[in-house]
């Protein structure tokens, strides 16, 4: 079976039946793209190549933000009270990795060839070059980063001692990578300046994407550390009030950054003058997502930070986190493509969205399991505040 | 100053350093192959047979186009190059009055500067010194960025091979030309709208047409400086995005638009793992110094609260002395008045 065995209630829980029918469905569809192509599985076409799989491939690494954001905030900037969000704050930033690789694997041609770019015919020209070896460098340093919570599990504890010993050099390191990573998936789009519509193109959209996946990052912190609470309140070695606090900080971050990129948005509408596109149907949709998925919980943030609502604070990064997304699916499949007549457009296949919520669901799956099992949510007692 | 030399400045000038840098290594400009081929569709003598189609699908031995060359159906969608045919003639306006139908042919541009092959990680493409560019299907992994990139929509993909789907294009009869022959879109075509030769030939070619018949050509040749140029170029006598052209395209390369951003990955490199580690430093050393400062504030109240104490206990052992000598004091006086006190009560009992 995959779906893991709960401690309490047995195998066929609720849980546990929704998730297997899912992953099994999803799998079985992944399986007949393999064994009949791309255009069996997908409404791909020769001028919309790139659709919704890779619209959650930038989904995906936009929302792992949360390992680089945290991490540098507890071990460069010092801010050691976030401490006990780290380990599921960088699991979640694993897991969004994972899902982009299997994503990806899914959405090549010959997914087969994967290594072709690093070991025989390097491209370095291309921006998918630079995001190829960062992210491999990068799934790797956060593989590392996780590896002391499976040592301490496993009673590895001299393996545990020497990575926890470079956990300094893993988190510069780390976002080293994902500032360049983030920075180019937006350099990806920096070619279809005739395809890409201009108040979302921009020659800043590299800044663009680095700012707003802090921003994801940053609320997928809020909203992993919120949905541990709830799950494994048991296990979760912080009280709800200090929970409530860290919150309310991390608010605050939110606040802050969403506040830089609609700065950035509104400097790239200036300086490029493109106020004239706001008054058009592609300016409606560009003032939803900006007004209402990055000034409104910028404000909220604030308010909420403000007042000390962690409630609010909690919903807003819901929104932020449904503003990234919006995002990202805007420029790579909404906004591109704009001059094509409705009959032209792409529309994704059903089996697209399924493989995209098998792959949700997987992530939500092997986070459960790792976390029920492994110190992820408590200092493991061997090691209490050792690191 | 050597012409190389001041493109070095003006592109320092110009504020993109890492480019101007690039443009420096290389050491020369490069205005591409001299005598490199190229082919001038001019779309004024197209008549629509789409002949070319015909003869595109035959040499690259793709199944004829479905529809027949008298079907005039074909013409009321706009098509694109697709897997099952690399070039394909769109109609832009059905005849009205004396006013002829215009049609435009359609496939891969062979730019000068191309950007799939700038775009692509695997470096699968070639621009050759004859003009055409050429994809290796050997190394392609599938990731499609050349065909997403590509701003004349002229790459297909083959979506429905699971094993060896390739990026699928016009390779401008690369083995016809190296053989010495034309391209076979451009024997087929019955009116002479397709001509090949070299690129600079065609270029004064297509000047002469639109000199000596201005009312029947815009005044541009497509394909001569947009995006850094093409090998295929295009009269037209209708606005360019009435025929399905991208209009006001930039001279610069589009590769350019990519590269500028990524020069800058290596100064990242350079610059941020001692930036970060220098924000550590300083996080520590604020640690550090409120943690001192803290001691620091600890040892001070310890010693002031021992000098206090010590001060105390002086005070009270010199309060002790007092008190002691006091009392002895007084136990001397008591004992003195006592005896003098006590003959009486002895004398007393002596009495009794």
């Amino acid at each position: 079976m995959i779906a893991p065995a709960e401690n309490r209630g047995g195998l066929f829980t609720p849980f546990n039946i929704i998730t297997g029918l899912i992953l099994v469905f999803g799998g079985a569809i992944v399986v007949l793209r393999f064994a009949y192509g791309l255009g069996y599985a997908t409404n791909l076409t020769h001028t919309t190549t790139w659709g919704l799989w890779t619209g959650f491939k930038l989904v995906f690494v936009a929302l792992a933000a949360s390992g680089y954001a945290l991490t540098t905030a507890v071990y460069i900037f010092g801010m050691h009270e976030y401490h006990p969000l780290v380990r599921p704050a960088v699991l979640s930033g694993f897991m969004g990795y994972t899902l982009f690789v299997l994503i990806l694997i899914f959405d090549l041609g010959r997914a087969w060839r994967i290594y072709y770019p690093f070991l025989v015919r390097p491209g370095v020209t291309s921006a998918l070059f630079e995001i190829a070896l960062c992210v491999a460098l990068y799934y790797t340093t956060q593989f590392v980063e996780l590896t002391p919570v499976g040592f301490e599990w496993l009673g590895w504890k001299r393996w545990r001692k020497v990575v926890v010993g470079v956990t300094v050099g893993l988190t510069v390191f780390g976002l080293f990578l994902s500032m360049l990573h983030q920075s180019t998936l937006g350099a990806l789009f920096l070619s279809v300046p005739g395809k890409l519509h201009p108040l979302w193109y921009s020659p800043y959209i590299p800044l663009h994407f680095f700012i707003s996946s802090a921003v994801g990052g940053i609320s997928m912190v809020i909203l992993v550390g919120l949905i541990c609470k709830r799950v494994w309140g048991h296990k979760m070695e912080i009280s709800r009030e200090k929970l409530d606090q860290l919150t309310i900080g991390l608010g605050k971050g939110g606040a802050i950054a969403l506040a830089i990129y609609f700065a950035v948005k509104v400097v790239d509408i200036s300086l490029a003058n493109k106020w004239h596109y706001l008054a058009t149907g592609w300016g409606a949709w560009y003032l939803v997502e900006v007004l209402g998925f990055v000034l409104l919980p910028c404000l909220l943030f604030a308010y909420g930070h403000r007042e000390k609502l962690p409630r609010l604070i909690r919903f807003t990064a819901l929104l932020t986190v449904l503003g990234v997304i919006l995002n990202r699916l805007n420029v790579s499949i909404v906004a591109y493509n704009w001059k094509f007549a409705i009959e032209q457009r792409y529309f994704p296949y059903w089996m697209e969205y399924v493989v995209v919520i098998f792959l949700i669901t997987l992530g939500v799956v092997v986070f459960r399991w790792v976390a029920q099992r492994m110190p992820l949510l408590y200092d493991h007692p061997s090691y209490k505040g050792s690191h | 100053m050597s012409p190389s030399r001041r493109d070095f400045i003006k592109g320092v000038a110009a504020g993109s350093l890492a480019a101007g840098m690039a443009r420096a290594g290389a050491n020369k400009r490069f205005d591409g192959y001299p005598g490199r081929f190229g082919l001038l569709h001019d779309s004024t003598l197209c008549v629509g047979c789409r002949s070319c189609e015909f003869a595109c699908n035959e040499v690259n031995q793709l199944p004829p186009p479905a529809a027949p060359i008298a079907d005039q159906k074909i013409f009321e969608k706009v098509r694109g190059p697709t897997d099952k045919g690399y070039t394909v003639v769109n109609r832009y306006r059905k005849a009205q009055g004396n006013k002829p139908a215009v049609y435009r042919k359609h496939q891969c541009m062979h730019c000068n500067e191309p950007c799939c092959a700038s775009v692509c990680f695997v470096n699968a493409f070639t621009k050759t010194p004859e003009g055409p560019v050429l994809y290796d299907p050997n190394v392609c992994v599938g990731c499609r960025y050349c065909v997403f990139a590509c701003p004349y929509y002229a790459l297909a993909y083959e979506y429905d091979d699971p094993a060896t789907p390739r990026v699928v294009r016009c390779t401008m009869c690369y083995p016809l030309i190296k053989k010495g022959r034309n391209p076979a879109c451009a024997d087929a075509c019955p009116t002479g709208a397709i001509r090949f030769g070299k690129r600079e030939d065609l270029i004064k070619v297509a000047r002469e047409r639109i000199r000596k018949y201005p009312e029947r050509y815009i005044n541009y040749v497509f394909g001569e400086h947009d995006y850094g140029g093409t090998s295929w170029l295009t009269l037209v006598g209708l606005p360019l995005e009435q025929v399905g052209l991208p209009s006001e395209l930039p001279y610069e390369p589009l590769p350019d638009l990519t590269t500028h951003f990524l020069s800058l990955a290596p100064i990242v490199a350079a610059i941020f793992p001692g930036l970060l580690a220098g924000f550590y430093a300083f996080t520590k050393r604020r640690e550090a110094v409120s943690e001192q400062k803290h001691r620091q504030q600890l040892d001070d109240e310890k010693t002031r609260a021992l000098a206090e104490l010590e001060q105390k206990l002086i005070e009270a052992a010199r309060l002790a002395e007092r008190d002691k000598e006091r009392a002895v004091e007084r136990a001397r006086r008591i004992a003195g008045s006592q005896t003098t006190e006590l003959k009486p009560t002895e004398k007393k009992e002596d009495s009794q």
